[in-house]
């Protein structure tokens, strides 16, 4: 039993034949919070306690032990003070533009400021990430396909 | 007769769509990736069933881990909601198969208007007139398509719709890399690759005329103007499409009943027109074989529950009215309240919900999965939910948007609430009619004052 407009505008309804300007109701299941913001209009905020019901437990604990242990390791690159390529935005990241692709760069690779070094894809969307500086790929990170957080090193560059 | 029913997708319209089926007495179950199994639709559900990691190709996007879910929780049909898998004709199959009804069009009607290049042309045996365009399956056929239609130009997603792997190419010189990045985008929103090219037709308005099919007999529920976007993404729809001559309006709702009529289309579809207002006329953009994100505005100004009407199409019943006993009265808006920074070039804001305030009253609806403690995970798309309003003409619903989005409070992520306060105070939009290159002038001239 979840509460849908129908049932907040009977509430309010009874709310606006007295004379209350707010209503807080909490029970087990859920919180509502009603506020009269004048002429009648009104803002609701609700929260539904209610848990899960999971026909298939457990396939979840399986799948949360294979985490990634990415970015964990300090690397070599790091400590060579080599500029580090960070992903803008959390997502997937793509070492190809498309599958089947040479990727955009390898180790080795010679790079300006505004060459596409991967795509991040975030909410649906394919953000491309540039490499910022001029130099040559010295060690890739990031996986193709795996997922990054927002500001992880993608990539190393070595200025030049 | 249709007793439960597997919601195989996610957010606001897996929600939307348990409503209904409590308000039936339907049993539910929700198909839920790990990154969605503590959403309000999941606990909004009867059961729950996980179906594969947060990636959407790898639990959204699975065809077998759908149907396998709907088998284990002995459902009688899969509502596939909009997006991910709703118009593949692959899940269509594979329920047919197993005994299942899909809750959509048949899977040859998917065939028929899924591939974007198969729904021109029966728009065209239809009768309705379309935009230039051809396909693209590879560079040299690119090239030739667009030598032939000329620039600029649009690479569209064969498997897509909704805007996705849609992108604007102004030149020759982009033309390959463009297609490129949309072949990739198309991949990993729908599993299919394919891309095709069409003319891009800078000033027209994007009006859709939604339909209602049960094999035999099609009605139409009126239109809607979806001309406020960016990049292709619907941010603002009304009903009905307001400033359109009567004789156009009736001509598009009787090309868009024709199309269905053509097809013996079984169940609720949109059909997409591209209108040029300086020539008075229209021209078939697609047709999409699901229930859409707007599809609320169609409601209020028709008073129809939409998914309750799908089912019963699903479950074989003929269509409940005739189209004369279909009533439109007053004006419906809704904004898609979207984690962004539309400030910041729109950039994606993923992360937890703390503050979840919304209107609330006669005429005002809010369809939404977020409360506070949600998570918005950046798999997916950044619909937060969608406001709105109903009233008994378009300058009330617009007086009743300004105060109702000026109530809305959302923290923990960035949205697009401001941007759709100043859309709705701006002359043009107020005035109606706006064609889809508006809303670039009123970035610029919003960036604009900030300056000043």
């Amino acid at each position: 039993m979840f509460l849908n407009d129908d049932d907040v505008n009977e509430i309010i309804h009874q709310l606006e034949a007295g004379p209350f300007e707010e209503l807080s109701l909490q029970t087990s299941r859920f919180k509502l919070k009603l506020r009269a913001k004048g002429n009648g209009s009104w803002t609701k905020s609700i929260e539904d306690f209610q848990e899960t019901n999971l026909v298939n437990p457990g396939q979840e604990a399986a799948d949360s032990a294979k985490e990634d242990t990415n970015n964990t390791a300090s690397s070599a690159a790091e400590k060579n003070g080599h500029f580090a390529v960070r992903t803008p935005l959390v997502g997937t990241f793509y070492r190809a533009p498309k599958p089947g692709a040479p990727d955009f760069v390898e180790v080795g690779s010679q790079v300006n400021q505004d060459t596409v070094i991967g795509i991040v894809e975030t909410m649906k969307l394919m953000n491309s990430v540039m490499a910022g500086v001029k130099g040559r790929v010295v060690e890739i990170c990031a996986s193709d396909a795996g997922f990054v957080e927002q500001g992880e090193t993608i990539l190393f560059i070595e200025e030049g | 007769m249709i007793r439960h029913i597997l919601v195989a997708n996610r957010g606001e319209i897996a929600v939307r769509i348990l409503r209904t089926c409590h308000a039936l007495g339907i049993e539910t179950t929700l198909a839920a990736s790990e990154a969605d199994l503590d959403s309000l639709a999941a606990r909004m559900a009867d059961h729950c069933i996980c179906i594969g990691p947060p990636p959407s190709m790898d639990s959204y996007l699975k065809v077998e881990s759908v149907v396998a879910a709907a088998l284990t929780a002995k459902a009688d049909a899969i509502h596939p909601g909009y997006g991910f898998l709703s118009e593949n004709q692959r899940l269509a199959l594979a329920c047919n198969d197993a005994g299942i009804t899909f809750i959509g069009a048949t899977a040859a009607q998917l065939d028929a208007v899924g591939d974007k290049l198969k729904a021109r042309h029966h728009a065209i045996e239809s009768g309705l007139p379309v935009v230039p365009g051809g396909s693209a399956g590879n560079a040299n056929e690119a090239e030739a398509t667009a030598a032939e239609i000329g620039y600029p130009l649009l690479v569209k997603a064969v498997g897509g719709g909704g805007g996705r792997g849609m992108k604007l190419v102004e030149s020759h010189e982009a033309l390959a890399q463009t297609v490129d990045l949309a072949v990739a985008e198309a991949e990993a929103a729908f599993g299919d690759a394919r891309v095709y090219l069409e003319r891009y037709v800078s000033s027209g308005r994007h009006v859709e005329v939604q339909v209602l099919g049960d094999g035999e007999n099609c009605i139409h529920l009126g239109t809607r103007d979806c001309s406020i976007q960016r990049r292709y993404q619907k941010l603002v729809e009304e009903a009905p499409a307001p400033h359109l001559s009567d004789a156009l309006r009736e001509q598009m709702h009787q090309s868009a009943v024709g199309f269905a009529k053509y097809l013996k289309y079984r169940g609720l579809g949109t059909v997409e027109l591209l209108v040029d207002c300086e020539r008075d006329t229209f021209y078939f953009l697609e047709m999409n074989a699901r229930i859409q994100v707007e599809h609320p505005v169609t409601e209020a100004i028709c008073g129809l529950d939409l998914v309750a009407e799908q089912i019963a199409v699903a479950e074989g019943r003929p269509l409940r009215f005739t189209q004369e006993q279909i009533n439109f009265s007053g004006h419906a808006i809704e904004c898609r309240i979207n984690a962004e920074n539309w400030r910041k070039d729109f950039q994606p804001s993923p992360g937890t919900i703390s503050v979840a305030e919304f209107p609330a009253g006669v005429g005002i609806r809010m369809d939404t999965h977020i409360q506070p403690g949600a998570k918005v995970p950046p798999f997916y798309d950044s619909l937060l939910g969608k406001l709105i309003v109903y009233s008994e003409d378009r300058n009330s619903a617009l007086a009743t948007m300004r105060e109702a989005l000026d109530r809305c409070q959302i923290s923990g992520v960035e949205t697009n609430l401001s941007m759709h306060s100043e859309l709705m105070k701006s002359e043009d939009f107020s005035n109606g009619g706006v064609n889809t290159a508006y809303f670039t002038d009123f970035l610029e001239q919003t960036a604009q004052r900030q300056g000043d």
